[in-house]
C-alpha cells in the first residue's frame, strides 16, 4: 500500500521552501523504501503553518507545519509517516479553530484536493452547479444568481445577476466572459490561491456565466505577478477542454463556452475593469469613460460580462445548493461569504471565508492574533492601497459594504493589512499618493497630476515648509481627486490619504525627514 | 537566471506570425519576444507596428506603459523585492535598504558590473508571507534580514 502525502503547492508554501521540502520527504522515503504517492494540494490557507505537510493516516490527514527542509530528517526519525508526535504537529487540520470556524462554501475544496485532478474536483461536488444551469436554463440561472444577492467580489459590490442579465438581453454576434484576475491590491491573494488551489471551480463558473448570458468565449486575465496561477490556470483548462467540459457541446449539450488566459504586463490599473478591456485588445491599459457599459460594449464592442474571481467562483455553489442558500448567509445587503484575507503584521495570517457580519476588531484580535511582532495593533488598511486605514476605535465595525462606507472605508476585495505600532501614517499617506502617480494610466488630470502634487505637498509639511497651509491643500487635493477622476485609482487614492489624516493627525506634522521612497 | 537569444529580427517575425491571428495579440506577443530575447529592442517597433497594423507611435506607446517590458537587456539576475503595504508592515522597509546597502546601488537600478536588476514590485500576493521576493523567476517569502536573504544574495552575486 502505498503512503500519501501532501505537501501544499500554493506559491506561499513555494515561497518558503516546498519544493525543497517536498524533494527532502521522497528522498527520505526512498531511504526507508516506501513507496509514497506525493499530492501538491492547494493551501489550507494557514499561512504561518507554510509549508504544511499532511500524512494520511487512519485517523484521517495529520498535519505537520511550518516545515522547512532541514526540519524534514528530523521529523521522518521522529515517525511523520505514521502521523507520530513531534513538536511542529498540529494534528488534523479540520480541527483547528482558523479553519474549523470557517464557512468554507468557495474554498471549499481548496487545500484538500489536488488541484489538478478533475476526478477529486468531480468527487466533492464539482460540475454539480454547471450540470443543474444547463438544466435550469438562462432564464433559471439568472433568477438563482439574483435570489443569492451575489455581488462583485472584486470591490464595487455591484450586484452580480445585473451584470449577467445586461449581458443575456443585449444582442450580439459575439458576446465574452472576462474574468479579471489582475490582484493587485496589497493584503489580497484569494484570487491566486484559489486559482492555484481549485481552478476547475473558475473554468466551472466562467462557463455558468456563459450559459446564463450567451456567451461563447472567456478569458482569464492574470496579473504577470502570478505565474504559479498562470501555469495552474492554462493545465486546467487544456484538461477540461480534453474532456468536454469546455468547447463546442459543454458536457454533451448545445452550449459552446471555451476560454484561455491572458497574462498582464504589470500596470495595476488593470484591475480597473475598463482598462484591463483595453489591455486585452492590445492597448495601453487605460481606463474608459462610461457609458457605455461593459454589459453593452465591451471586449471589442462586444456585450461583456467582466467579474472578479471570486464572484466566478462563487457561481458554481450558488447553481448547486440554490441561489436562496446562499443569501441565507451574511448581514443587511452583503449576502454570502467574503473570503477575507488576513495580512500583513498579523499572526495567524491566511485566509478566513466568512459571512459577512464579523467585526474587524474580531477579524483582527481574535481570529488573526495580534501582530507578529508582538506590539500594539495601530492601523489597519482594509481594501488594499485605495483602502482606508482604521484606528483601533473603529474596530467595532462589522464586515459589510455598506457599515465600512458609512466609516468612509470600504471593504475592495477583503484584503486587511495590519500594522503595528511602529507605523508613521504620513509615511503611509505619502506611499498611496505615490503609488497612485506612479500607476495612473494618465488619461485624467486628477490622477496623473494630482497625485504628484499630493506626494510633494505631505514633503512641503513634514519638513515644516507652512505645514497648516499644505494640510488644507491637502484636503482639497483630496476632494478634487474623488471626484473629478474616471475611475478608483484616482477616485480612491483619498481613502487612505484622508483616513490617515483624520485617525492619525498626531502624525502629520513637521519632523526629521525619516522618509523611505518606494520608487 | 535565463538565458537568451540575442536579437534576430527574422525570429521575431516568426513569433508574430504565430500569434498573429488571436484576438489582441500584441501583449502576447510582447511577452514572447521579452522572454526570447531578455527584452525588446526599439527596433521590434517598427516590424510589430507593419505586422499588426498598427502606427508606431500605438506600438511604442504599449511598450512602454506596461512595466513588464523593457527596452533594455535587464542583468543577469533580476531581482524584484516588493514594496507594497503588506510587505512594509513586515519589515520590508529594512530588507529594501539592507539589499541597496549590499548590492550598492538603489531600487530601479543595475549594478555596475550588470550581474544585478534591483527593482521594486508592487505585491506578489504573498502578503502574510512577507517580505517576498522573485529573484529571475523564483519567488521568495519570510525575507526578514538574516539566514533567508543571504541565501537569496548569495544566488544573485554567486
Amino acid at each position: 500500500m502505498s503512503l500519501r502525502l501532501y505537501v501544499s503547492g500554493d506559491a506561499a508554501a513555494v515561497a518558503v521552501g516546498a519544493d525543497e521540502v517536498a524533494g527532502a520527504l521522497a528522498i527520505e522515503a526512498a531511504k526507508l523504501s516506501l513507496n509514497i504517492e506525493m499530492v501538491r494540494n492547494g493551501s489550507r490557507g494557514m499561512l504561518e503553518l507554510e509549508t504544511l505537510v499532511e500524512v494520511e493516516t487512519s485517523d484521517g490527514r495529520i498535519g505537520y507545519g511550518p516545515i522547512y527542509p532541514e526540519d524534514v530528517p528530523g521529523l521522518v526519525a521522529a515517525g511523520l509517516f505514521e502521523g507520530g508526535p513531534h513538536e511542529k504537529r498540529i494534528g488534523r487540520p479540520e480541527e483547528i479553530p482558523f479553519l474549523k470556524n470557517q464557512t468554507r462554501l468557495v474554498f471549499a475544496r481548496c487545500g484538500i484536493t489536488d488541484p489538478q485532478s478533475l476526478t477529486d474536483y468531480t468527487t466533492l461536488g464539482g460540475y454539480e452547479g454547471l450540470t443543474r444551469a444547463l438544466a435550469l436554463g438562462a432564464a433559471g440561472i439568472l433568477d438563482e444568481m439574483g435570489k443569492s444577492g451575489l455581488r462583485g467580489r472584486g470591490g464595487a459590490g455591484f450586484p452580480t445577476a445585473i451584470k449577467w442579465k445586461t449581458v443575456a438581453d443585449t444582442a450580439g454576434d459575439r458576446k465574452y466572459i472576462v474574468c479579471n484576475a489582475d490582484e493587485g491590491d496589497s493584503g489580497t491573494f484569494a484570487d491566486r490561491m484559489i486559482m492555484e488551489g481549485d481552478p476547475f471551480l473558475l473554468i466551472e463558473g466562467m462557463t455558468i456565466a456563459g450559459v446564463a448570458t450567451g456567451a461563447t468565449y472567456g478569458y482569464v486575465y492574470i496579473r504577470s505577478e502570478y505565474p504559479h496561477a498562470v501555469a495552474a490556470m492554462d493545465r486546467a483548462i487544456t484538461t477540461a477542454r480534453a474532456r468536454g467540459l469546455l468547447g463546442p457541446n459543454v458536457m454533451g449539450s448545445p452550449f459552446a463556452f471555451d476560454m484561455e488566459v491572458r497574462v498582464g504586463a504589470g500596470a495595476y490599473v488593470c484591475g480597473e475593469e475598463t482598462a484591463l478591456l483595453d489591455s486585452l485588445e492590445g492597448k495601453r491599459g487605460q481606463v474608459r469613460a462610461k457609458p457605455p457599459l461593459p454589459a453593452h460594449k465591451g471586449l471589442f464592442g462586444k456585450p461583456t460580462v467582466i467579474n472578479n474571481v471570486l464572484s466566478l467562483c462563487s457561481a458554481p455553489w450558488i447553481l448547486a445548493n440554490g441561489g436562496e442558500a446562499y443569501a441565507a448567509y451574511g448581514m443587511g445587503r452583503s449576502r454570502g461569504t467574503m473570503p477575507i484575507q488576513l495580512a500583513g503584521n498579523i499572526r495567524n495570517g491566511g485566509l478566513y471565508e466568512t459571512a459577512f457580519g464579523l467585526t474587524l476588531g474580531q477579524l483582527v484580535d481574535d481570529i488573526g492574533g495580534g501582530t507578529l511582532t508582538g506590539r500594539p495593533v495601530r492601523a489597519v488598511q482594509v481594501g488594499g492601497p485605495l483602502g482606508a486605514y482604521f484606528p483601533r476605535e473603529l474596530f467595532d465595525t462589522p464586515f459589510d459594504y455598506e457599515a465600512f462606507a458609512a466609516k468612509d472605508g470600504l471593504i475592495g476585495h477583503a484584503g486587511v493589512v495590519v500594522f503595528d505600532d511602529t507605523v508613521d501614517m504620513a509615511n503611509q499617506a505619502r506611499f498611496a499618493l505615490e503609488f497612485c502617480a506612479v500607476e495612473s494610466c494618465g488619461k485624467c488630470t486628477p490622477c496623473r497630476i494630482g497625485s504628484t502634487r499630493g506626494v510633494e505637498t505631505i514633503d512641503k509639511l513634514l519638513r515644516g515648509d507652512r505645514p497648516a497651509a499644505q494640510l488644507e491643500i491637502l484636503k482639497d487635493l483630496c476632494e478634487t481627486l474623488k471626484f473629478g477622476s474616471l475611475c478608483a485609482l484616482g477616485g480612491f487614492t483619498p481613502y487612505p490619504v484622508q483616513s490617515a489624516m483624520t485617525h492619525f493627525p498626531e502624525d502629520f506634522r513637521a519632523r526629521e525627514p525619516r522618509l523611505v521612497p518606494a520608487e | 537566471m535565463a538565458s537568451y537569444e540575442p536579437w534576430n529580427p527574422q525570429r521575431a517575425v516568426e513569433i508574430i506570425a504565430q500569434h498573429a491571428d488571436r484576438e489582441g495579440a500584441l501583449l502576447p506577443i510582447l511577452h514572447e519576444l521579452q522572454e526570447t530575447f531578455g527584452h525588446v529592442p526599439d527596433a521590434a517597433t517598427p516590424i510589430l507596428a507593419g505586422a499588426l497594423n498598427l502606427s508606431r507611435a500605438d506600438v511604442h506607446g504599449v511598450i512602454t506603459f506596461y512595466h513588464d517590458y523593457r527596452r533594455k537587456p535587464a542583468g543577469r539576475h533580476v531581482l524584484k523585492l516588493c514594496r507594497a503595504e503588506a510587505c512594509q508592515s513586515r519589515g520590508g522597509d529594512a530588507v529594501a535598504a539592507d539589499v541597496a546597502k549590499r548590492l550598492g546601488v538603489p531600487i530601479g537600478s543595475t549594478t555596475a558590473d550588470g550581474m544585478v536588476t534591483f527593482e521594486a514590485v508592487y505585491c506578489l500576493g504573498l502578503c502574510a508571507s512577507g517580505p517576498a521576493a522573485m529573484v529571475d523567476d523564483r519567488i521568495v517569502g519570510r525575507l526578514t534580514v538574516g539566514d533567508r536573504l543571504d541565501r537569496v544574495m548569495k544566488d544573485v552575486r554567486g
